[in-house]
Formats: structure tokens, C-alpha cells, sequence
């Protein structure tokens, strides 16, 4: 991908064509974080194609009763490997790999990260897991069916190639952990002069708390995998009844981790729709330091809700009932996030540009996702939707229609920045309607389906669930033909399009007062800070 | 793993330090399943640990502390400017480490030429308790013996760094920080000596 970029450096300026060196060896190996940060972006936002082909694949199979296109065991596979690719290869490591990296360290005005070797080992041992993931969808017993989450008993026994699988997303978890801890020590201690923490943008802020998180919970993760990964080679037995050990550790462990990590995977979006609305609404964000403490506040009642993904594997009902009430407790600074983000728009002077069309789109479908999983965090209603299309739906709503739409935005608001030219407005607002059109169709459908008492992973389904199902897949077509126009409008706007320049959006953080594309080292001299993120007037915007 | 324009030891070391909190963590998932699992099977636990032998835990332990003395005198000598005394201690460490690996190589041989081992004949045919209480005492001591592998290989590289002068008295963040990495390999072998030779 790496290469493709590489096509024509030298008209760019900036970053593009500083080393003297061209050719793909002055991206895999440089140590400059706009470079990783493309890297990045460009194998994760891949995978998410790769992930994108095999949903579409799934939901021609379900597009009718029985066999479709593919036989059950295909479908197992396809559905444990689409889960795989979106989470750990991108949804995880994609906000923080690629506008992470290509942002914060200028949203803070700082030369580089911290430690800038150690940032791009984390792309290669992401690259290297990602490697081994694909490699076990090839060989041995074929690729795994057990669903992203592995849960054991089945995950111990089947035949599939589940361990190598598993070893792929260990060696991904110390990338996650290594920017963590790379980005935690950047915002502390490379913050430039005048750059208090009421000064950082909301962006970094929520990848401050996003590093915290990373550093904090996956480690469990590794632990799980690499304890799955002797259950199977060595019958340590630690999950298997049969031998004393119980299941529903595996479950506890494994959502220790797992839970917190969605809030990986929103929280970086929330900081990006912070940055865009004030932008494109010409005001300053409306409470900035309760959107600070509302990502500290997510962040850290987050870590400890994981248990509402296990009402129904014989928790006691105590557990039960704590895990339910904190999972309301994390309800309320992402409330409060929306709410702060719409009295932003109040009387602001709102253009309606790509990136903001895409942000606002992400306020309306985290809400709708956000209430959607209140239904599934109280108990007496999770029983029943536990395990069906609800809960497939609700968590698109979150995580396409919340992270993706966001990370949409962020491709639109930033890349341009560092490309030094643009897509053209008109494609990219077709392209918007009509994934925002099929995106409802496709996830709206599957949460009434799921209120019917259709199951997920199933291969087939009852008749009476046909019409919605169809209905459903013509959504997932919809979605996919805007996502292609957008896709080729953004990518040929960067290469081909008219030229960037400046600041055109108004923004008042840092990386907008750099040239376009920034220079290797982002600053001429180091910045001094007098003013806040957000505050349009002191810096003379209009 | 720094600047080239200017070294930054506080971030540096903050790093490392957020990296061992991941290292706690880690072990933290297996010390869960341990509290669980003791409360389900005290018992078994109680017969497993007396199986274990203590004379060669507390000897381990002994060796563990002994290392990290040695390698905490090597930061001091470091910062003296002593490299030939800095590149023994360091030696000590490994040599201690060795020590350790030796021992535990004759635990583990000998509990599994008694037929204890995950998956064995002998411990599916006991009481389901002693089972899970092996299967935790391979994995917690493999992992930690798997880190001090890695804390020996760290060491040993720092050490040859040191001998080529490119960590030196003014610039020994790097062995500072291996120290640390030490100092937590040795932590959390204090935490398993007792949960398993110990307590029960």
C-alpha cells in the first residue's frame, strides 16, 4: 500500500519528500509519526475493506432461508473472521494508529512521539499479527468458527485453525499496548510551551484516555489468549468443568479486557466529533472540561461493566444486578457527551461539508446505538434479546455507525491536511446520503429482527423472518455503493484533486496552523500555546 | 528509544514504568483465576501446595532477591562511572538468574516424573480441584520463568552495551530501566512463592 503512496512525493512537500530516500523503504522504516500514521491507515482501513467484503458475503447468505451462496461451516468462518478483521486489525489499532499518530503529536505541538522507534515497531508487530491471523485463515484446519470472541468450551475443541488465530491477536494486543504506553508518555511529557491540559484538543484528550485504557486492559487479553492457546495444546484444563476448571472464568476474563475495549474503539471517534463540530459550527465546543471528565468518567466506569455481557451464563444475581447498574452509570457521561456536542450546534453558523455531515450522522446513530444498548444492559430485557440480531444491530449502531462514520469524518477532515489536496464536495455528499440511507436500512431491520427472536451466528432462519432479512441485504448494498463512491472520490481527490491549502475550515488546534502537508518535523520552531483549542477569536479566524 | 534531539529520562522512565503495570496486569489475569479457584477448591489447593517443595521455593526466592540486589549495585556502580564492576554485577544477575532456571527445571522434572503435568492421566484421575491447581502452577511459573529468560537476554545486551560505552554514566536510562524490569520479574515471583509453596 506503502508503495501506491509513493507515486509522486515530490510535488507534495512537506514530510512527503524530506528523507532524500524514496521507494518503499522510506515509509516501512521511517520513524516519522505522519509516515506511520499513513502506514497505518492504509493497512487498517484494508482490513476494514477485507471486513466490508465478507459482511456483504454474509448477508447475501441471509438474504434467504437455507443455503444461499455459502454451506454453515463457510458462514461460521466468515462470520468469526469478519468479526476478527474489523476489531483487532481495525477498529482497534485504526483511530489511534492512523490519526493518532498523523495528529496528536501536532494537536500538542510536538516534533514527533515520544519514542519514535517504539511507534513504528508497533506497526510492524502489527503487521506481523496481522500476518499471522491471515495465515490461519489458510492452513492447518482452516480458518476458525468460532466466533471474534473464542469462547471455550467450543474454541478448545474445535478443529479449526483457532490457535494461530489466537496467536495473531496476542502479538496485535502488544502493539495496542506499546502505543498506549507510547502515546500516555507523549501527551505528559512533549506537550509544547503554553499547552496546559485544559488547552489539549478533545482529540487527544480522548486518546489520552483511550492510551489509558489500552495500557490497562490489555494485558488481560493476553493472558486469556495465551491461556486458550495452552488449553488447546497442552489440556491445562482451567476452562474445562471436566477437569475443575469453569467456563464462565474464560467469559469474566476475556470481557475484562474485551469491554473495555469498545471504549478503545469509541472514544477516539467522540474526541474527533469534538474537534469537527465547534469547527463547522463557528463557536467554541460548549463544556469543554465536562467532555474531558466524561471520557476519563467512560474510561474508567467502562473498565468495570464487562459482566453485562454474561446475564445469561449463570452469574448470580447479585453480579447481575451491579453489573446492570454500573453499565447505566457509563450511560451518563456519554449522555452528556451528545448533549454537549448539540448545544454546541445551538445558534452556531453550521456548514453542512462532508466532515460534518459525517459527524452529526455519528451523533444520530451513536444515540440510536447508545439507548439500543440500555435495552440490552438491563437485565430483565437482555434475557431476551441476548444473543439475537438486537445485539448485532445495536453494536453496528456503536461501532460502523458511531467509530466508522467517525473515522469517515476524520478521513475527510484530515487527510487533506497531509495529502495537500482535496476531494470534490459534491460525490462525497451522495455518498453520505446513501450510506446513511442504507446503513438504517441494513442495522434498523436487524434490531426488529432481532425483537422478533431472530438469533445471530445462525446460517439459516424461520420463514417468517424472510421479508426483513431481504430487506436488510438490499440495506447492505446501499450502504457498500456509497462507501465505494466515497472510497474513490476521497482517494482520487487526494491524488488528482485541487490543490489544499491553509486553513479552510477554520480550525483553531495546532495542526492547522502548519503548512499543508506539514514539514518532517511539524514546527519551524518550537510553538508556544496562547490560546485554547477551540477559541476561534484569539487566533483571528473569522 | 528516545529523542535525537534531546534525551528525555522522566519520559523514558515513564514509559517503562506503564510498561510494568502491563506486566502486573498480565499476571494479574492468572492471580483471578487463582483467588477463584481457591475459594471453589481450598482443599486441593491446601494438598497441592504441600506437594510443591518449599526448601527449592525458598531457595529460588533467595537467588531472586540476591539478583536484584546485584543489579541494583550495578545501576549505583553505572553512575560511579565503574564499568568493569557495573559489567560483573550485571553477570551476578544473569548467573543468579541461570541459578533459578536450574532449580526450577529439577522442580518441574520431578513433578513431572511423578506423572503431574496439565492434561496427565494422574491428574485427570484425581479430585478436579488438584487439577486446576497444577495447571495454574505451570502456567503462573512458566510465564515467569519465561520472563526471567527475557530479563537475562535484556540484561545481557544492556551489559554489552555498557562495555561499548554506548550506555555510560551519563546516559544509563537504559540499564536503569532493565533494572526495573529486573526489579518486577523478582516482584512477582514474591507474590507466587508464598499463594503456592507457602500459604497452603
Amino acid at each position: 500500500m506503502a508503495a501506491t503512496d509513493n507515486k509522486q512525493p515530490d510535488q507534495r512537500g512537506g514530510f512527503w519528500n524530506d528523507s532524500g530516500k524514496a521507494g518503499i523503504g522510506s515509509w516501512i522504516f521511517s520513524t516519522d509519526h505522519k509516515r506511520i500514521g499513513l502506514l497505518y491507515f492504509y493497512s487498517t482501513f484494508g482490513f476494514f475493506l477485507v471486513g466490508v467484503l465478507l459482511g456483504l458475503l454474509l448477508r447475501i447468505e441471509l438474504m434467504a432461508p437455507g443455503r444461499t451462496i455459502m454451506g454453515p461451516q463457510t458462514y461460521n468462518a466468515l462470520f468469526t473472521v469478519h468479526g476478527v478483521v474489523m476489531i483487532f486489525l481495525f477498529i482497534i489499532p485504526g483511530f489511534q494508529g492512523s490519526f493518532g499518530n498523523l495528529v496528536m503529536p501536532i494537536q500538542i505541538g510536538a516534533r514527533d512521539v515520544s519514542f519514535p522507534r517504539l511507534n513504528l515497531f508497533s506497526w510492524w508487530i502489527y503487521m506481523i499479527g496481522a500476518l499471522v491471523v491471515l495465515t490461519a485463515l489458510f492452513t492447518g484446519g482452516g480458518p476458525p468458527d468460532t466466533g471474534w470472541t473464542f469462547y471455550v468450551p467450543f474454541s478448545a475443541r474445535t478443529g479449526t485453525n483457532v490457535s494461530l488465530a489466537v496467536l495473531g491477536v496476542f502479538i496485535i494486543g502488544f502493539s495496542s499496548i506499546l502505543t498506549g504506553i507510547n502515546f500516555v508518555t507523549t501527551i505528559h511529557r512533549l506537550r509544547a510551551e503554553g499547552m496546559g491540559w485544559y488547552r489539549l484538543p478533545l482529540f487527544t484528550w480522548s486518546l489520552y484516555a483511550t492510551a489509558w485504557i489500552q495500557i490497562l486492559a490489555t494485558p488481560i487479553l493476553a493472558i486469556t489468549l495465551v491461556l486458550i492457546i495452552a488449553e488447546r495444546l497442552l489440556g491445562t484444563g482451567l476452562f474445562d468443568p471436566g477437569q475443575g476448571g469453569d467456563p464462565v472464568m474464560f467469559q469474566h476474563l476475556f470481557w475484562i479486557y474485551s469491554h473495555p475495549a469498545v471504549y478503545i474503539m469509541i472514544l477516539p471517534a467522540m474526541g474527533v466529533i469534538s474537534d469537527i463540530i465547534p469547527v463547522f459550527s463557528r463557536k467554541p465546543i460548549f463544556g469543554y472540561k465536562m467532555i474531558v471528565f466524561s471520557s476519563i468518567a467512560i474510561a474508567a466506569a467502562g473498565s468495570l461493566v464487562w459482566g453485562h455481557h454474561m446475564f445469561t451464563s449463570g452469574m448470580s444475581d447479585t453480579a447481575v444486578l451491579v453489573f446492570s447498574f454500573l453499565t447505566f452509570v457509563v450511560a451518563i457521561p456519554s449522555a452528556i457527551k451528545v448533549f454537549n456536542w448539540v448545544s454546541t450546534l445551538y445558534r452556531g453558523s453550521i456548514s453542512l461539508e462532508a466532515p460534518m455531515l459525517f459527524a452529526l450522522t455519528f451523533i444520530l446513530l451513536f444515540s440510536i446505538g447508545g439507548l439500543s444498548g440500555l435495552i440490552l444492559g438491563a437485565a430483565a430485557t437482555d434475557i431476551h434479546v441476548h444473543d439475537t440480531h438486537f445485539v448485532v444491530g445495536h453494536f453496528h449502531y456503536v461501532m460502523f455507525g458511531g467509530t466508522g462514520f467517525a473515522f469517515f469524518a476524520a478521513m475527510h477532515y484530515w487527510l487533506p491536511k497531509f495529502y495537500g489536496r482535496r476531494y470534490a464536495e459534491k460525490p462525497a455528499l451522495v455518498a453520505w446520503g446513501l450510506m446513511f440511507v442504507g446503513f438504517n436500512i441494513l442495522y434498523f431491520t436487524m434490531q426488529v429482527l432481532g425483537m422478533k427472536g431472530m438469533p445471530r451466528r445462525y446460517y439459516d432462519y424461520l420463514p417468517e423472518f424472510a421479508d426483513l432479512n431481504l430487506v436488510a441485504t438490499i440495506g447492505s448494498w446501499i450502504l457498500a455503493v456509497g462507501l465505494l463512491i466515497m472510497v474513490i472520490n476521497l482517494f482520487r481527490g487526494l491524488w488528482w484533486g485541487v490543490p489544499f491549502e491553509g486553513n479552510p475550515w477554520g480550525g483553531a488546534t495546532l495542526e492547522w496552523s502548519v503548512p499543508t502537508p506539514p514539514p518532517t518535523e511539524n514546527f519551524e520552531q518550537e510553538p508556544v500555546v496562547t490560546h485554547g483549542p477551540y477559541d476561534f477569536k484569539g487566533t483571528g479566524i473569522p | 528509544m528516545s529523542q535525537p534531539h534531546h534525551k528525555d529520562y522522566a519520559g523514558a522512565k515513564l514509559g517503562m514504568w506503564l510498561f510494568l503495570f502491563t506486566e502486573l496486569l498480565l499476571f494479574g489475569g492468572m492471580f483471578i483465576l487463582y483467588a477463584v479457584y481457591l475459594a471453589r477448591y481450598p482443599h486441593e489447593f491446601a494438598a497441592g501446595g504441600k506437594q510443591l517443595h518449599w526448601v527449592m521455593g525458598t531457595v529460588n526466592t533467595v537467588i531472586l532477591l540476591t539478583s536484584s540486589l546485584f543489579v541494583a549495585m550495578a545501576v549505583t556502580a553505572l553512575q560511579r562511572g565503574e564499568v568493569r564492576r557495573t559489567i560483573g554485577l550485571i553477570s551476578g544477575t544473569i548467573i543468579c538468574a541461570a541459578g533459578f532456571l536450574v532449580i526450577k527445571y529439577f522442580e518441574w522434572s520431578a513433578k513431572i516424573g511423578h506423572g503431574i503435568f496439565p492434561g496427565s492421566p494422574h491428574l485427570k484421575e484425581g479430585p478436579p480441584g488438584e487439577s486446576v491447581f497444577f495447571s495454574l502452577y505451570y502456567m503462573t511459573t512458566g510465564i515467569h520463568g519465561l520472563h526471567v529468560v527475557i530479563g537475562s537476554i535484556l540484561l545481557a545486551w544492556i551489559a554489552l552495551k555498557v562495555k561499548h560505552g554506548s550506555v555510560h554514566s551519563g546516559d544509563y536510562v537504559l540499564l536503569e530501566n532493565g533494572a526495573l524490569y529486573w526489579h518486577l520479574v523478582d516482584l512477582i515471583w514474591i507474590f507466587i512463592f508464598p499463594l503456592y509453596y507457602l500459604v497452603l
